[in-house]
C-alpha cells in the first residue's frame, strides 16, 4: 500500500512537472561520442589557442584535442566554426553547493560559528548539487570547483571537497581533499586576537594530532588513504565513504590536549602529508611565516591562498615549491595585510616560477568572473612596468592550473587525451567580457543551461503582461 | 570584486560608535530678518580648479562620444580645459596644439560612477575608516557625505588609473530610508573634500528601499522593521518636510533644521533622489510615493530587478543604475539576471552601470560590455557607442551635470580618455586620462600616476597598481 501511494504521486509529481523545461530533469544522462570541429581550441595547459582546431570526445573522455585531428568514423560532429572550445573552468576555492543566498543565513552552509568541532568539520554531505549558484556558474562555464568551508569559530575551517558541477545527484568527486586554516588578519581573530595566539593554536594542533597519531596508528588504517578503512567500507548513506579517522575508538588521547578527539583525527593527515593544508595568509611576512612551518612540520603539503604580497616574497615562495592560489584583481590596500597589493602580484609571482592559479570565489566574486580577471591578466601585461600573463598562461590559471594544484591534473582541467571530457563551447574569445558559453559538456555529458536566471529572462523579454499575467507564462 | 576574500558579506558593515545627533540645531529663536539663518545653499563650496593642460589633438582614433555617435579615425581637440571641437580626420588641428596618435586606439569621454562608496567606506577598510553610515537614526537627511570623505583613499586613484573615472558620486549606505546628502567630485586628488567637488553639481539625497533599513532597525526592535514601516516612516518624515518646506516658501521659519532643509530641497527639485531599490515591486511603490508628495526620483540604484518593470521606469522618466552580473547575494538580489541591462535599453529605458564597489570601479567598462555581450546572446543588439553611454551620459543625466561632462561635446569639460584599445574589450585600459583638460593619468609616464599620502613608504609604493 505504502509502496503504491508512493508511485502514485511520484507519477502525479511528474506529471505536474511536465510544463517545467527541463529545470526538473534528474534522470542519469549519458555522455556521448561527439567531435568538435573548425573551432579555435585552446587546450589549457598554457599553451597559445589553436585556430580550426578540433575536438574529440569518447566515452566522457578527450581522445583528442588540436590541430589536423582526424574525426573518427559514427560520432557526432559539432560545427564550432566562429567559436572557441576550452577545458571547463576549475574554480579553486569557493563555497559553491555550501550556499543558496549569502545573506540569508539558514540557506547557508559556510560557516559553523556555533559547531563544537573545525578541523573535523567536512563539506561533503552538505553540498547541494540543485543550489543556484551551481547552475549559474555552470552557465557560465565553471565544471569542477574546490568547495572550502569557512572558519568560523577557530583557525581551521574543516576539510574542503572537489566537486563537480554536472547536472546530476552526485556532485561530490574527492571528499575530505584539503584541509584549510587561517593565519593573517582573520586567524588572529579567530585564535583569540593575535597572529601570536593563532601561531601557538597551529602548532599545538598538529602536535597534538600527531601525538594522536603516534598512541594509535591511525594513519597506517587502509594504506594512510583518507577516507579508506578496513573491509568493506562504512558508508553515511550518501555514497560518501565514512572517514575512518572519525569512526576508530582507540584510546590514547593525551589527557591535556585541548582539540576534540573528532579535530585532532581530522588533522593526523595533514601533519602526516597526506591532506593538503591551504592557508590564507596576503601579507609578505605572513608567507614567510608559512614557509617556515615547513622546517617543523616537514610533511606538510602546503597551497598558500590569497597571497596579495605574494611578489615581494615570490623567490622565496617558489624554491619552497608551494603552490598558490591568488586573486587576480587585489590591488588596493584594502587591509594592512595587504598594503603591497597591485594586479601584477599573479604575473610576478608567475615570472619567479611560482604554480599560481586564480582563486578564491566568495561573495560577489562570482566563479564565473574567472575568465574576465584572467583576461584582465593579459591586459595587465601590457601596460608598462606591468607583469601579466599571456594568453595561454591566463586561462591555464583558470583550469589546469587549480586542478593540478588540487591534485587532480590527471583527471580534469584540460583538454589532453585521458581527461575528463569538461569542455565548454563560447561564442568568442573565452577571457572576453562580452563572450558567454553556448554548450558545456561534464564527463561529456551535455549540461542543461536552464536556470532561475534564463527562466526570468525568457518570461520578461517584454516586460509587459499579455492576456495573462506573467505567472502563467 | 576582490575585496572580500574570507570574509562574510560585509559591504557597509555599521559603525558603532557613532553618536546619536539631534536634528534640531538647538538656536535660540532667531529673527525672521536674521541672515545667519537664511540656507546657504552651499556652505562648503568646491575649491576645485582645473589643473594646467596644454592644447591637445588626439588624432586617428575611433571616437565614441558618449551620445551614441562613433567616429572612425576622429579627431579630438581640447583646449582651455574644454572639449573644442570632435570631427574626422578633416578636422583642422592647429600647429600649436601637441598631436597625440590615436591610431588603433579608443578616446571616450571620462567615465562617471553615480554610486560609490570611495572617501566613506575608504582603504583599508578598518572600523575606524567606516564613515558611510549614520545608522543612529532610519532617517538621516541631515548629514553630508562630504564630510565623511576621506580625499586621501587610495580608491580613487585606482578608479583614474584602471577605470578612466574622472567624476563620481559618493553616497552615503543604505542602512537609513534616508540616508543623508551625496557629493559629486571630480576624480582628482586633493588636500580636502573641497578641492575634489565638481562645482555647481547638485546635491543628491540617498534613500533606501527594502531590506537594509527594516533589518537595521528591526534588529533593535525599532520602527521600521517591515518593508511597510519602511514605507510609513518615509511617508510621515515627507509630510513633516512638506511643512516645513511651506514654512520656508512663506518665510516663516523659526529655526533651522539641517534635516527639514535637505528635504525641502528635494520637494523644490534643486536635489536629487537616488534611490537604492531592487525590487520591481517596491520601485513601483515609491514611484507613487515620490508622486504623492511631489518629487522625482532621478535613478534607482542596484535595480536588480529593474528589467520587470522596464515600461514603468520609461514612462517616468527614471534612470537603472545596476551592476552587470551582480546576483544573488542577498534575497532581494535573487531574481537579478545579467541581461538587466539589455532588456531595459531594449524597452527603452535609461540604463546606468555603477559600481557601488571599490573594484567595480575600476572596470565599469567591462560591466557594460558583459552586459552588451548577455543582450546579443539573446538576440539584443546594441551597438557600441550606446554602450558607452550607459558609463559616460546617462549617469551625468542622471546627476544633473550633463550640462557640463558626460560627453565629447564641444564646450563641456575636457575630461577625456585615451584607451588603448576598445574600452568594451577586456584587454583594453586607459592609457591617458584627462581631467578638465588636465593630464592627471598617463601610463606611459611615471610622474603621472598619483600616490596617496597614504600609500607613501608604504609595500609597492609607486607601484603600478
Amino acid at each position: 500500500m505504502k509502496a503504491r501511494t508512493l508511485i502514485r504521486s511520484t507519477i502525479a509529481l511528474l506529471a505536474a512537472s511536465v510544463s517545467v523545461p527541463a529545470l526538473a530533469q534528474s534522470s542519469p544522462q549519458q555522455a556521448e561520442d561527439f567531435a568538435i570541429t573548425n573551432a579555435t581550441v585552446a587546450i589549457g595547459d598554457g599553451s597559445a589557442p589553436i585556430a580550426n582546431g578540433t575536438v574529440v570526445v569518447r566515452g566522457g573522455k578527450v581522445v583528442a584535442a588540436g590541430a589536423g585531428v582526424a574525426v573518427p568514423a559514427g560520432v557526432k560532429v559539432i560545427d564550432g566554426a566562429g567559436k572557441w572550445v576550452t577545458p571547463g573552468l576549475v574554480s579553486a576555492v569557493t563555497d559553491l553547493g555550501l550556499v543558496d543566498v549569502g545573506a540569508v543565513d539558514e540557506s547557508n552552509d559556510d560557516y559553523a560559528e556555533k559547531a563544537g568541532f573545525n578541523a573535523a568539520l567536512d563539506v561533503s554531505a552538505a553540498i547541494d548539487p540543485d543550489a543556484t549558484p551551481i547552475g549559474v556558474s555552470r552557465a557560465g562555464g565553471v565544471t569542477r570547483a574546490a568547495v572550502a568551508p569557512m572558519a568560523a569559530n577557530a583557525i581551521f575551517a574543516g576539510q574542503g571537497a572537489i566537486i563537480d558541477l554536472g547536472t546530476d545527484a552526485n556532485p561530490v568527486n574527492r571528499p575530505r581533499a584539503f584541509q584549510f586554516v587561517e593565519l593573517g588578519e582573520r586567524g588572529a581573530d579567530l585564535a583569540g586576537g593575535s597572529r601570536v595566539a593563532a601561531q601557538a593554536v597551529l602548532r599545538n594542533a598538529l602536535r597534538e594530532a600527531a601525538d594522536f597519531d603516534r598512541r594509535t596508528g591511525i594513519s597506517k588504517i587502509g594504506g594512510g588513504k583518507i577516507g579508506a578503512g578496513k573491509g568493506a567500507p562504512a558508508t553515511t548513506g550518501d555514497d560518501i565513504p565514512l572517514d575512518p579517522r572519525m569512526a576508530q575508538t582507540a584510546q590514547g588521547r593525551a589527557d591535556d590536549g585541548l582539540l576534540t578527539r573528532f579535530d585532532a583525527a581530522a588533522l593526523i593527515p595533514v601533519v602526516t602529508g597526506r591532506q593538503p593544508l591551504y592557508v590564507h595568509v596576503e601579507r609578505a611576512a605572513d608567507i614567510r611565516q608559512v614557509l617556515r612551518l615547513k622546517s617543523e612540520f616537514p610533511a606538510l603539503k602546503l597551497v598558500i591562498v590569497g597571497a596579495a604580497e605574494g611578489w615581494r616574497v615570490a623567490h622565496e615562495i617558489a624554491a619552497a615549491g608551494v603552490p598558490v592560489l591568488a586573486s587576480a584583481m587585489t590591488d588596493l590596500p584594502g587591509r594592512f595585510e595587504t598594503l603591497g597589493a597591485t594586479q601584477s602580484n599573479v604575473g610576478r609571482m608567475q615570472a619567479a616560477g611560482v604554480k599560481v592559479g586564480l582563486g578564491g570565489f566568495f561573495d560577489n566574486d562570482q566563479p564565473r568572473y574567472a575568465p574576465q580577471y584572467a583576461g584582465n591578466l593579459v591586459a595587465v601585461g601590457r601596460m608598462p612596468g606591468a607583469t601579466g600573463l599571456s594568453w595561454g598562461q591566463a586561462l591555464a590559471a583558470i583550469t589546469s592550473v587549480p586542478a593540478d594544484i588540487l591534485g587532480e591534473a590527471t583527471h580534469f582541467g584540460s583538454l589532453k587525451p585521458g581527461l575528463a571530457a569538461d569542455v565548454v563551447i563560447w561564442d568568442g574569445d573565452p577571457l572576453e567580457v562580452a563572450s558567454g558559453p553556448v554548450a558545456i559538456y561534464v564527463d561529456g555529458v551535455a549540461q542543461n543551461m536552464v536556470n532561475h536566471q534564463t527562466r526570468l529572462r525568457d518570461r520578461y523579454r517584454t516586460p509587459q503582461e499579455g492576456s495573462l499575467p506573467k505567472a502563467y507564462q | 570584486m576582490t575585496t572580500r576574500p574570507f570574509g562574510k558579506l560585509a559591504a557597509h558593515a555599521l559603525a558603532g560608535l557613532a553618536l546619536a545627533l539631534s536634528a534640531t540645531a538647538g538656536l535660540a529663536k532667531p529673527k525672521q530678518t536674521d541672515e545667519s539663518y537664511q540656507l546657504k545653499d552651499n556652505p562648503y563650496p568646491s575649491t576645485y580648479k582645473p589643473y594646467p593642460g596644454e592644447a591637445i589633438a588626439i588624432v586617428g582614433a575611433t571616437v565614441y562620444d558618449g551620445t551614441g555617435q562613433r567616429i572612425d579615425n576622429g579627431t579630438v581637440l581640447v583646449s582651455g580645459g574644454k572639449v573644442e571641437a570632435v570631427g574626422g580626420a578633416d578636422l583642422a588641428v592647429p600647429r600649436s596644439y601637441r598631436r597625440i596618435d590615436g591610431a588603433g586606439k579608443f578616446v571616450t569621454p571620462g567615465v562617471i560612477d553615480i554610486h560609490s562608496h570611495l572617501g566613506v567606506y575608504p582603504s583599508p577598510g578598518v572600523q575606524a575608516h567606516s564613515d558611510g553610515n549614520e545608522a543612529t537614526s532610519p532617517t538621516t537627511p541631515e548629514v553630508w557625505a562630504e564630510h565623511s570623505v576621506w580625499p586621501q583613499d587610495p580608491g580613487f586613484t585606482r578608479a583614474l588609473a584602471n577605470g578612466g573615472v574622472t567624476s563620481l558620486q559618493i553616497l552615503p549606505g543604505s542602512a537609513n530610508l534616508m540616508g543623508g546628502r551625496s557629493v559629486v567630485l571630480k576624480n582628482v586628488p586633493s588636500r580636502t573634500v573641497q578641492g575634489m567637488k565638481f562645482p555647481d553639481a547638485p546635491y543628491g539625497l540617498k534613500m533606501a528601499c527594502g531590506e537594509n533599513p527594516k533589518r537595521v532597525y528591526g534588529e533593535r526592535n525599532q520602527m521600521p522593521s517591515t518593508r511597510m514601516g519602511n514605507f510609513a516612516v518615509d511617508r510621515q518624515t515627507w509630510i513633516k518636510a512638506a511643512e516645513y518646506k511651506k514654512k520656508r516658501d512663506a518665510g516663516k521659519l523659526d529655526s533651522r533644521d539641517l534635516a527639514m532643509e535637505t528635504l525641502a530641497d528635494v520637494l523644490a527639485g534643486k536635489i536629487l533622489v537616488q534611490n537604492h531599490c531592487y525590487r520591481a515591486d517596491e520601485m513601483a511603490l515609491v514611484i507613487d510615493m515620490a508622486k504623492e508628495f511631489g518629487y522625482k526620483v532621478s535613478a534607482f540604484h542596484h535595480a536588480v530587478e529593474a528589467y520587470k518593470i522596464g515600461d514603468l521606469l520609461k514612462q517616468n522618466g527614471i534612470c537603472a543604475a545596476i551592476w552587470a552580473d551582480w546576483w544573488g547575494f542577498k534575497m532581494e538580489a535573487y531574481d537579478g539576471i545579467p541581461e538587466n541591462a539589455a532588456l531595459l535599453a531594449d524597452a527603452g529605458a535609461c540604463v546606468i552601470i555603477h559600481s557601488d564597489d571599490e573594484y567595480g570601479i575600476q572596470r565599469l567598462n567591462q560591466e557594460a560590455a558583459k552586459a552588451q555581450g548577455d543582450g546579443r546572446r539573446i538576440g539584443i543588439r546594441i551597438p557600441d557607442e550606446q554602450v558607452i553611454s550607459w558609463f559616460t551620459l546617462n549617469p551625468a543625466r542622471a546627476l544633473g551635470i550633463d550640462g557640463m561632462t558626460g560627453s565629447l561635446t564641444p564646450g563641456k569639460m575636457g575630461d577625456v580618455v585615451l584607451w588603448n584599445g576598445n574600452p568594451l574589450s577586456v584587454y583594453a585600459r586607459p592609457e591617458k586620462v584627462w581631467v578638465d583638460g588636465a593630464l592627471l593619468y598617463d601610463a606611459m609616464d611615471r610622474t603621472r600616476r598619483p600616490v596617496t599620502d597614504f600609500e607613501l613608504g608604504q609595500p609597492g609604493e609607486g607601484d603600478v597598481k
